[in-house]
């Protein structure tokens, strides 16, 4: 298979009629971790083609619970636990690292990119949506920041992100309570530019791609360069914070709560 | 304004349908993850197909602990 298609065990993408689909399907619910980094840097490689003959991308996930439920806590979880803690931490930073580079070159990118998102879109999901222009939600999809629960905050641009599309009460909001809001909360507070009936999401979404193709593609890449400029500083100081947090033993226990969680809604403290 | 009952029926009706579960086998006073037989993931779907349906709000938190269809429409009820 060339750059033009991608079947890997964590996503895949293809490229039809100038619009870019990455299908998201790693089992339960599309955690993000070693795995899935490493596929989606394949891709972050590949958008360099991919991007001169396309105008517009579709991240979405072909799984039933949802979206993204966030970063691979299991997986941090061992892995932390089988080093000391410097070197731990120096490992979520080398990850924090390369996941911010592949989020900063699709937050970038030369197209209109839109998050065709249902069910859970929490943590790192969340994040990964807010990379997009656009986020298209089926009424059934859920966000959350659920971070603070492990003493933590959001790793992979969450805050700068959020930051630059809606007001800080709304940050504070969903990140000092850890709640989570439903697609019609999220488009009243202008974070979903559309809400649509279970399942129709990324059909949704390829009707936009149509619109958006019919435009000048030198004009929207302009437009969206002007209007969307990537919070680098930000970024870079909200990944310096994680790793500071991350070497206290109280992330540890509330790493070790999660995993051993049997609770209805392990994502709360 | 619906009533406590009211709002408590629709529940039952609501989740019954949704995880295809027979109606009459629901009773309120139920631990609704043991008579949906739902999980985590399932759970945050029964809370937006309610916040939906009843057009509220429900604060996860407010949920918390909460395993009963009664105490379930009491929190809806709180919020209409």
């Amino acid at each position: 298979m060339g750059e033009k298609q991608f079947k890997g065990q964590a996503l895949s993408w293809q490229v039809q009629g100038g619009v870019i689909e990455l299908a998201l399907h790693r089992a339960p619910c599309n955690e993000l971790g070693s795995l899935s980094l490493a596929e989606l840097e394949q891709f972050a490689s590949a958008l360099d083609n991919l991007e001169k003959n396309a105008h517009a991308l579709i991240i979405h996930s072909e799984l039933k619970p949802g979206f993204c439920a966030g970063a691979d806590l299991r997986e941090l979880y061992e892995q932390s636990q089988a080093m000391e803690t410097s070197k731990a931490v120096q490992g979520v930073r080398d990850f924090l690292e390369r996941i911010h580079r592949v989020l900063n070159r699709i937050d970038a990118a030369s197209l209109t990119t839109i998050a065709a998102v249902h069910g859970v879109t929490f943590g790192g999901g969340f994040e990964l949506a807010l990379v997009c222009d656009l986020i298209i939600a089926d009424k059934m999809a859920r966000f959350c920041f659920p971070e603070l629960r492990l003493g933590l905050i959001p790793g992979f641009g969450g805050i700068p992100r959020l930051k630059r599309d809606v007001g800080n009460a709304v940050v504070r909001d969903l990140l000092l309570t850890g709640r989570s809001f439903n697609a019609t909360k999220a488009q009243q507070i202008g974070l979903v530019s559309q809400v649509v009936a279970e399942g129709e999401a990324l059909r949704a979404a390829r009707a936009t791609t149509a619109q958006i193709g019919k435009f000048d593609r030198q004009t929207a890449v302009v437009a969206k360069q002007f209007i969307k400029p990537v919070p680098l500083d930000e970024l870079r100081k909200e990944i310096d914070m994680f790793c500071e947090l991350f070497s206290r033993p109280a992330v540890q226990a509330g790493l070790k709560k999660f995993v051993e969680s049997t609770e209805a809604q392990p994502y709360l403290p | 304004m619906e009533t406590a009952e009211k709002t408590l029926d629709e529940i039952l009706t609501l989740a019954a349908a949704h995880f295809k579960v027979p109606r009459e086998k629901l009773s309120p006073d139920e631990d609704f993850f043991k008579a949906l037989g739902i999980d985590s993931l399932q759970t945050l779907d029964l809370l937006t197909k309610l916040e939906n349906h009843f057009r509220v709000e429900l604060p996860d938190y407010e949920l918390q602990g909460v395993t009963d269809f009664r105490t379930l429409a009491a929190r809806i009820q709180a919020r209409l």
